[in-house]
């Protein structure tokens, strides 16, 4: 996993458009719908799904985020769902699907469906957090009555996860210099482990200290407020209606067979 | 092992979201009525560490392949178990977000794989070995049990929701003893890590270590009650204990038929609540592969041996026809086409918008 990528990821959302200035509220709850529809097809279904890419794409668009960015991010999360789903195949022989002689096994139906869906609910995912931003998200989570304690917690993780990461890696590449192969063993991982440790905890007695005579109390108080406006109903409501739709009714098959019998 | 979307039915997806949120609404109110200011800013940073830690890749004696530690068990370890719940949650929500690691309604499952068991359960299990004078050698003993445990009951959840998901053909049994399996030698691994890292935090800031197991300067004159975290994990255990034994009892992939007999098949067919019903015989009637529904079949017909069989295929899905799929196909097509056309008009129609703001990020 890329650290440039990760950080790079975050930045389109501080790029204004008509996607990022939408509540983040509204994107994460859209979001979720989009996913449970997804999620909630049967588990042959592959062309019903289809029509659903155009919830990522059509945000992807608005939102400036590219295209090439979403399809790194998507090949990280490609093989937990190749392990599981390529048993699919393999264990579900029966014929399903007969065009033209070519025989489809319902595994192999299943295994289509399940590596569609996992392109949905990626997609879905990276293009809320490249048009919202961690901070944002955890300020919407804040919004919709999550305990404060989460959302404080998940501001904090977030301002130092690159500073650690960026330490670690320097730590690595010593390590690397000094040791002369990239292969740690687990006596040196330990060590670095417990060092990495020590200075965390070190480093949180200070950022604590620091904070404490900036009049810290527990909270942290975000300068943005939260706005619902109208367009962000409007939104929330076309996704909703949208997902509810595409869901209910198999548009592909409709298409196909007018477009086979106008 | 993080579970994905794409292998969750939203019955399981919604039902851990639930589990993970009363436990995180609970975690919340125990750090909330602590009031230790101090230990907010050591969350966050030691979520934090927690990437960082997993950044730090060792070789695996013996399979050549390499692993991290996954950390829940060392934040419960230093923060007690409600702050580490929160702070594992927070991990797990951040790699869900900007690493693709799960899905959004994954995080539930995950949450409860590697949150709850490690620090909740891990935890537990550390806490009542350890007692009230965490000497070296049980120290040790504490960690490697707790991280065994923990590590083991996550793997075979993962097993278990994606079967009770129904999305994947891997029968339980099998499916459990693989991850079970995989995941032995890095708990091994993983629990020699941690209990030599805290050992060492421990003999050089002790407090750090002592705090978090109640027996602190700050929680002397309050001993905290262990009852509810009992409740939890005793009803956990036999909500999986039940779950295991009336498995085993039945066909290797008979779950779903099991689940159909326990709960009745109303109960089961409501994924999608009120709408799911109505979906479902929406579905049936216009989808191109309509419901071959395995709870629909006998356990018997399940077998792959009958379902290999192609004259036994047309009993299975009457409804399937050649105009259909391939109405399927073409219709697939159109709407890819559609779909990619749009994306592109989109493109060019926004990019001939005058650049009056900033449209790129700062590089």
């Amino acid at each position: 996993m890329s650290l440039v990528d990760a950080s790079r990821l975050d930045r389109h959302a501080y790029v204004d458009s008509v996607i990022q200035r939408l509540d983040p509220r509204a994107k994460v709850l859209a979001t979720l719908v989009f996913i449970l529809a997804v999620v909630s097809f049967d588990k042959y279904t592959v062309s019903p799904l289809l029509p659903f890419l155009a919830f990522p794409v059509l945000i992807a668009v608005l939102g400036f985020v590219p295209f090439g960015l979403i399809a790194r991010r998507f090949a990280l999360a490609l093989p937990f769902i190749l392990l599981i789903g390529v048993f699919n195949p393999l264990l579900d022989r029966a014929v399903m699907v007969e065009v033209g002689g070519l025989q489809v096994s319902g595994g192999w139906m299943s295994f289509t469906s399940i590596f569609l869906r996992g392109l949905l609910c990626v997609t879905a995912g990276i293009v809320l957090i490249a048009t919202t931003s961690v901070p944002r998200i955890a300020e919407a989570l804040g919004g919709l009555r999550f305990p404060r304690v989460l959302v404080v917690q998940l501001l904090l993780l977030y301002r130092y996860l690159f500073v650690l990461m960026d330490e670690t890696g320097r730590m690595r590449r010593a390590r690397v210099l000094r040791a002369g192969t990239t292969k740690a063993s687990i006596r040196d991982a330990t060590g670095m482990l417990t060092t990495l440790l020590l200075r965390t905890v070190d480093r949180s007695e200070a950022i604590w200290r620091s904070m404490l005579v900036r009049g810290f109390d527990g909270e942290l108080r975000s300068p943005r407020r939260l706005h619902w406006h109208f367009s962000d109903t409007v939104f929330l409501v076309l996704v909703t209606t949208g997902c509810v739709f595409l869901r209910m009714n198999p548009i592909t098959t409709r298409l196909g067979g007018w477009i086979l019998n106008p | 092992m993080h579970m994905a979307d794409a292998l969750l039915s939203p019955a399981v997806g919604v039902g851990f979201l639930a589990a993970s949120g009363g436990v995180l609404a609970y975690s919340a109110k125990r750090v909330q009525d602590e009031g230790d200011d101090r230990k907010i800013p050591l969350m966050g940073v030691l979520g934090a560490f927690v990437f960082a830690a997993q950044m730090i890749n060792f070789t695996i004696p013996g399979t050549g392949s390499s692993g991290h530690i996954g950390g829940g068990m060392l934040l419960a370890m230093l923060l007690g178990p409600y702050a580490a719940f929160i702070a594992m949650t927070s991990v797990l929500i951040v790699q869900a977000l900007i690493f693709a690691d799960g899905g959004i309604l994954a995080l539930g499952t995950n949450i409860w794989n590697l949150g709850f068991y490690p620090c909740v359960l891990g935890w537990w299990i550390y806490r009542m070995i350890v007692g009230k004078n965490p000497a070296y050698g049980r120290l040790s003993i504490a960690a490697m049990l707790g991280i065994l445990v923990a590590v083991e009951m996550g793997a075979f959840s993962v097993a278990l929701q994606t079967v009770l998901s129904g999305k994947s053909e891997l029968p339980l049994g099998e499916f459990s003893a693989l991850m079970l399996g995989i995941h032995f030698p890095i708990a091994l691994v993983e629990g020699f890590v941690t209990l030599s890292v805290v050992n060492f935090v421990y003999r050089i800031r002790p407090r750090v270590v002592r705090d978090s197991l109640g027996i602190g300067p700050a929680f002397e004159q309050d001993e905290p009650s262990y009852k509810p975290l009992l409740g939890i994990v005793l009803i956990s255990t036999l909500i999986i204990g039940g779950v295991v034994a009336w498995f085993a009892s039945s066909l290797p992939d008979g779950l779903e038929w099991s689940l159909h007999k326990m709960l009745g098949p109303g109960e089961i067919a409501q994924p999608a609540d009120e709408q799911g019903g109505r979906l479902a015989r929406l579905q049936e009637k216009t989808a191109p592969l309509p419901g071959y529904d395995i709870a629909g079949a006998s356990p018997e017909a399940e077998g792959v041996q009958e379902r290999a069989g192609n004259d036994e295929a047309p009993a299975v899905w009457p409804h399937v026809s050649r105009g259909k799929s391939l109405s399927g196909i073409v219709g697939s097509l159109a709407v890819l086409a559609c779909v990619c056309f749009s994306a592109l008009l989109l493109v060019w129609l926004r990019n001939r918008q005058p650049q009056n703001s900033q449209r790129e990020p700062l590089e």
